[in-house]
């Protein structure tokens, strides 16, 4: 694989110089145009002297330069990222911008050597009306309103005083220093060091956000500093303007009441940008009202409104960045709410390309741009204090102000907190592009400053950008080396938060509540009238929405329900080991919604730690997928809802799925209520199956519903089969693993491996049952017996984030063998004995198959589901119908793939070992498939886990009788 | 919002040596509970349906229903009333309260306890002063999201979690029928004090 590996990146690599040298061509022919222009044109009129008439092939660079090396370049930037991301090794210790900055200079190196003028540089001109908008667009639209604005406060105090502070205090040690003579002979006065002091304050703390996903991050922090990045660059050029209009004027000609006109000048030009912005964005989200019947451009709109009150402001000398930031802010609920799903799903991707795009340039250009020796002029005490005094004043900003505003706060910023804030004063290519546009004629040291910015922004971004990580992750380590908390307190201490936030709201903080409440009864009784689709504003009422989604789930549950009976019949007909795979389908298509639900949960597992220290015992390991289920399923209080931003992903926000979820919940809570008391305690309605009806009926314990005893019988001998099954069933997810490989299309891969855990599944379903009379007539449930195939797939597959519910699943049955299957059991864990030996040492390979496997499953599943969802939110009235259809659909293929599946698993128990052999000699490709379908996983860590656990010997995970001693005991 | 009529100097006096707000708090809350009862001077438990950012919470109603159990208002009697006066939500809500250092050693043991039996009431639903098994599972079902699996999962996990508690409790049968003096003694016993001390050491303040 690794090879592989590296002969990818050599490719990329390759690919990448043979374009730079394609980039270079046109400069070198450009500059042979500038160097003899002469002799081309005689030679030219000499050729048209010779050849007259008509040509059919005719070579016309010259009309195409332009166009045609700009979307070269662009080319080269989205090539670069995409060859980086090849090797996620690589982008997870490096930031992406430090590898487009030193592509950039290797990129201008040769532009440089091949022409002797710096021909591409980031031009002022381009930055601000091309690259800058949709980046400061993208954040706006997609800024968390809700947070925003309850933690505007902190954020304006972060963006407007944190950034004058910079300013002054940069500004003014720096002239201090240089009226000690040690930075030499500069010709600059105390406005152009403000100046300079204002054009190095723009924190560009987007960077940080990326950091903030692998740690805990709390709600405020986030929104806090995502806030600040957003709306400082506005604050900056505010201020930067303020400055070089003072310098132009002259020191000498600024009588005090310049000085008050800089200050009103800095208020109007801030307040009349976000006025503008406001407006812009009402009059977009009014114009997408009426854009019913043009779909296809209808998110042409919100780019072009955009982009027009970002040049509207500029024109009134307002502050554009902050205009197209409010712009983005204030249309986002409007938009969402008017446009149809296709459309919003193309703004927000369109939105990201863009932003993604101009940060890929920017940083590039970053480094084109240094390779220019006119630019280049050097003063080390002058670079060297301006680096110490940047870092030195954000320290002291972040924490005095973190002083002062948690004197107000409900959620205090912590020194954690603080720390990433003040260490995530990255100096991005705002300061770059503001420095380049400073005026020669009135600032004389414009080169210094030019350089001395370039070193600024190379030092924080490469320097800071590396070590901020481990730093972070440093600081976590010394912070969470307390003890691991017992299930007891995290399940409590969970419900704590939940009864705390629930305080918190009730005793209400009166103002912000007060004030919001006023806004949304103005916005829903004005604004949404106003701005809305009718049909936007029906469908915005919640109640609709989830009734909606509520029969989707009945279709589900229909589904399953009709799947159950099915494959009961096709049991009967058949009587074969094959039940099994009724159970998992039912398991398969319900785990599909909660894959959807928490496909965006923590990629980072936070049990890492928990997992390494407690493998010792079986029991221990039961207890870690408890943990790890408590982690992933418990609901999280509003505070650590993960907010999350990154200008090059689109993210998903868990909060409000889960917010719809509890609202779903108390919905159908509310619905059966009805139902019973309109039906009586008759259960015998269609959906069954719904979770919350169990629970009806585990309360009920002595009127057994009918359906019941049978399902429950049915099980048990699907207990017994499975013993037998089991070894085959083992070695048949390994050929399920190989198969994978081979197929490429979704439908293929889940099959196979869903037998694996089928079988684990089926009997699961009653354990509901078993455990409520073990409870009524206190009887302590029997004692868990580990199946061979929980000892194999336990302490692998816990590892898996997403895999926790087959996890838990896998493990259920081995609780509930009834203990007269004890017998069964033994025997056949005798005869597996020697097979797993065997199976001990390809663990690991087995393991990094499954993670693969189980993953592809619950993403074809996932994918599935949505695109029913989708299918069922466009004709929700046809909902009914579409669901039949599924629902006959999936029957259908589903007993397609009963019946392939069905000869395979008798003829794959005869050939295990040669299996294992396989899934050896594929598992470098499994990895790779892994690789490939995992990001963000933070695998370094996994790995010595998954050898620990390979490496001991089987054999020590299976103390059943010791274990039944403990149980025994409770 | 400065039209509202506000308590009488004495009463808040009353109040806050009951309570232990301080005046200021509590006419910050008499504001708010007139805002969520609109105007009215009892409460009932549909005034919290105005409180959007609850809905969001999955253990509303047993927060809610905390507010009108006979237990936390100091009435002896179990069971619920249907309204109450802003001194029973006043009651409710100090057991919520910040604790200073100020305090003697007995008298935080004594709130300790305090917040331990309201924490404790509204785990107990059916009011028998105890936590039986079948109650944890429905918290701990009300605190899963509810994806496939949650059903089994839940009452696993609130298996494994009584089997702590009883493990910590050594010896002593609490799994099955913990009494409320040894329930009091588990809620302490196990670990989970840390959270509860965050609780009670203020994690809410009424600041704001």
């Amino acid at each position: 694989a690794e090879v592989m590996g590296r002969a990818r990146s050599v490719v990329g690599w390759v690919l990448l110089t043979a374009l730079a040298v394609l980039l270079c061509c046109p400069a070198a022919l450009s500059s042979l145009d500038e160097e003899h222009p002469d002799s081309d044109t005689e030679h030219g009129e000499s050729h048209g002297g010779n050849e007259t008439g008509f040509h059919i092939v005719s070579f016309h660079w010259e009309n195409v330069q332009t166009p045609y090396v700009i979307a070269l370049w662009i080319l080269v930037a989205s090539l670069a990222q995409t060859v980086f991301h090849l090797s996620e090794k690589v982008t997870l210790v490096v930031p992406e911008s430090i590898l487009l900055i030193v592509l950039g200079l290797i990129l201008g190196g040769i532009v440089w050597a091949a022409d002797h003028t710096a021909s591409f540089t980031l031009t002022p001109n381009v930055f601000f009306f091309y690259l800058l908008p949709p980046i400061i667009l993208d954040a706006g639209y997609f800024m968390p309103n809700q947070q925003f604005f309850r933690n505007i406060g902190s954020i304006l105090m972060y963006a407007i005083i944190g950034t004058v502070w910079n300013t002054v205090t940069t500004g003014l040690s720096l002239y201090g220093v240089f009226r000690t003579g040690i930075m030499g002979n500069l010709d600059a006065g105390l406005l152009e060091f403000l100046l300079f002091g204002s054009v190095i304050a723009a924190v560009d703390t987007v960077a940080v956000l990326t950091v903030f996903e692998e740690i805990h991050v709390n709600e405020a922090l986030f929104i806090v500093v995502f806030g600040e990045s957003l709306l400082n660059d506005g604050v900056t050029v505010v201020l930067y303007n303020v400055f070089n209009s003072f310098v132009a004027v002259g020191a000498g000609n600024i009588q005090g009441l310049d000085y008050f006109k800089g200050i009103v000048s800095f208020f109007v030009v801030s307040l009349g940008g976000i006025a503008i912005g406001i407006i812009f964005g009402f009059l977009l989200s009014l114009v997408t009202r009426f854009t019913k019947h043009v779909r296809v451009i209808e998110p042409g709109f919100v780019f072009v409104i955009s982009y027009l009150s970002y040049l509207t402001s500029d024109m009134l000398s307002l502050s554009a960045i902050l205009t197209i930031a409010f712009c983005g802010i204030c249309c986002q609920k409007y938009v969402q709410a008017n446009l149809c799903e296709q459309s919003i799903i193309t703004v927000r991707y369109t939105m990201k390309m863009l932003a993604s795009g101009a940060e890929t340039i920017i940083f590039m250009f970053l480094g084109v741009s240094a390779v220019d020796t006119t630019i280049w002029t050097w003063n080390t005490p002058f670079i060297l204090f301006t680096l110490v005094f940047i870092s030195v004043y954000r320290v002291i900003g972040v924490v005095a102000q973190t002083w002062i505003l948690n004197h107000y706060r409900v959620v205090q910023l912590e020194m954690i907190d603080q720390m990433v804030m003040s260490y995530g004063g990255l100096r991005g290519s705002m300061a770059f592009a503001l420095v380049v546009l400073l005026d020669l004629k009135h600032v004389h040291e414009k080169r210094l400053f030019v350089s001395t910015t370039i070193i600024v922004v190379y030092f924080t971004i490469i320097f800071q950008g590396l070590t901020i990580k481990p730093l972070v992750k440093w600081l976590k380590i010394k912070r969470s080396q307390q003890k691991e908390p017992s299930l007891n307190e995290k399940l409590h201490e969970r419900a704590f938060d939940h009864i705390v936030s629930a305080i918190e709201d009730i005793s209400g903080q009166i103002g912000h509540n007060y004030l919001r409440d006023k806004w949304s009864r103005f916005d829903k009784k004005y604004l949404s009238k106003i701005m809305m689709r009718k049909s936007a504003l029906i469908s915005q009422d919640n109640l609709l929405s989830i009734f909606r989604e509520l029969n989707l789930k009945d279709a589900i549950s229909y589904l399953s329900e009709g799947e159950r009976q099915g494959s009961l019949m096709f049991m009967h007909s058949s009587n074969d080991v094959n039940i099994d795979f009724t159970g998992p389908r039912y398991s398969v298509i319900d785990s599909s919604i909660s894959a959807v639900l928490r496909e965006s949960a923590s990629d980072v597992c936070l049990d890492m730690k928990a997992l390494e220290n407690r493998v010792k015992s079986l029991k221990d390991q039961e207890e870690i997928v408890t943990h790890h289920t408590l982690q992933q399923l418990l609901y999280k209080p509003r505070k650590r809802y993960k907010l999350n931003y990154s200008r090059h992903k689109l993210v998903h926000n868990e909060g409000v799925k889960q917010d719809k979820e509890i609202f779903q919940q108390t919905m159908k809570k509310r619905l059966e209520n009805l139902k019973s008391s309109k039906l009586g305690a008759n259960h015998n309605i269609a959906f069954k199956n719904t979770k919350k009806e169990k629970g009806a009926k585990k309360k009920h314990s002595d009127a057994v519903p009918n359906r019941n005893l049978p399902t429950q019988s049915l099980a048990l001998h699907a207990d017994k089969d499975t013993q037998d099954v089991q070894p085959g069933q083992l070695i048949q997810e390994n050929q399920g693993e190989s198969n994978e490989k081979s197929v490429s299309d979704v439908e293929g891969h889940y099959d196979p491996s869903d037998g694996g855990i089928s079988f684990l599944i089926t009997p699961a379903n009653n354990e509901s049952d078993e455990t409520r009379t073990g409870n009524s007539k206190s009887i302590p449930s029997p004692p868990p017996l580990p199946s061979p195939t929980t000892l194999d797939e336990k302490p692998i597959s816990r590892k898996d984030d997403h895999v926790s519910q087959e996890d838990l699943s896998s493990e259920k049955p081995s609780r509930i063998f009834p203990s007269y299957l004890q017998k069964t059991w033994m025997q056949s864990y005798t005869s597996l004995e020697n097979v797993e030996s065997q199976v001990s040492t390809v663990s690991e390979h087995v393991a990094a198959q499954e993670e693969s496997s189980t993953e592809i499953v619950l993403k074809a599943t996932v994918d599935k589901t949505e695109e029913a969802k989708l299918n069922e939110d466009d004709h929700s009235t046809q909902l009914d119908r579409e669901a039949l259809d599924v629902k006959v659909q999936c029957a259908e293929t589903l007993n397609e793939e009963l019946e392939d599946n069905c000869p395979k698993d008798a003829a794959l128990q005869e050939q295990k070992p040669l299996i294992i052999k396989d899934s050896k000699m594929h598992s470098a490709a499994a990895k790779r498939v892994q690789n490939r379908r995992s990001f963000h996983r933070p695998k370094p860590l996994r790995y010595p886990v998954l050898q620990k656990l390979g490496s001991l010997p089987v054999s020590c995970h299976i103390p059943p009788h010791s274990l039944e001693q403990e149980e025994t005991q409770f | 919002m400065g039209s509202t009529p506000s308590l009488p100097a004495w009463e808040i006096r009353n109040l806050a040596n009951t309570t232990g707000f301080t005046s200021e708090q509590i006419e910050i809350l008499h504001r708010r509970f007139l805002h969520l009862t609109d105007g009215k001077t009892t409460m009932s438990k549909d005034c919290f349906d105005n409180i959007p950012d609850l809905d969001c919470n999955p253990i509303k109603s047993r927060i809610v229903n905390a507010f009108f159990d006979g237990r936390n208002l100091g009435l002896q009697t179990s069971g619920t009333v249907d309204e109450i006066t802003f001194e029973n939500f006043l009651t409710t809500l100090s057991f919520f309260q910040h604790m200073d250092d100020n305090h003697t050693k007995e008298d935080l043991e004594y709130y300790k306890n305090e917040k331990l039996q309201f924490l404790f009431r509204m785990y107990d639903t059916n009011g028998d002063g105890k936590i039986t098994l079948e109650e944890l599972r429905e918290i701990v079902d009300e605190l899963l999201s509810k994806t496939s699996n949650a059903e089994k999962t839940s009452s696993s996990i609130a298996d494994a979690a009584m089997l702590e508690a009883a493990n910590i409790c050594v010896g002593q049968m609490i799994a099955k029928n913990p009494a409320k003096e040894q329930a009091i003694n588990f809620w302490k016993a196990k670990p989970l004090c840390p959270g509860t001390d965050s609780l009670a050491g203020g994690k809410y303040e009424l600041a704001s």
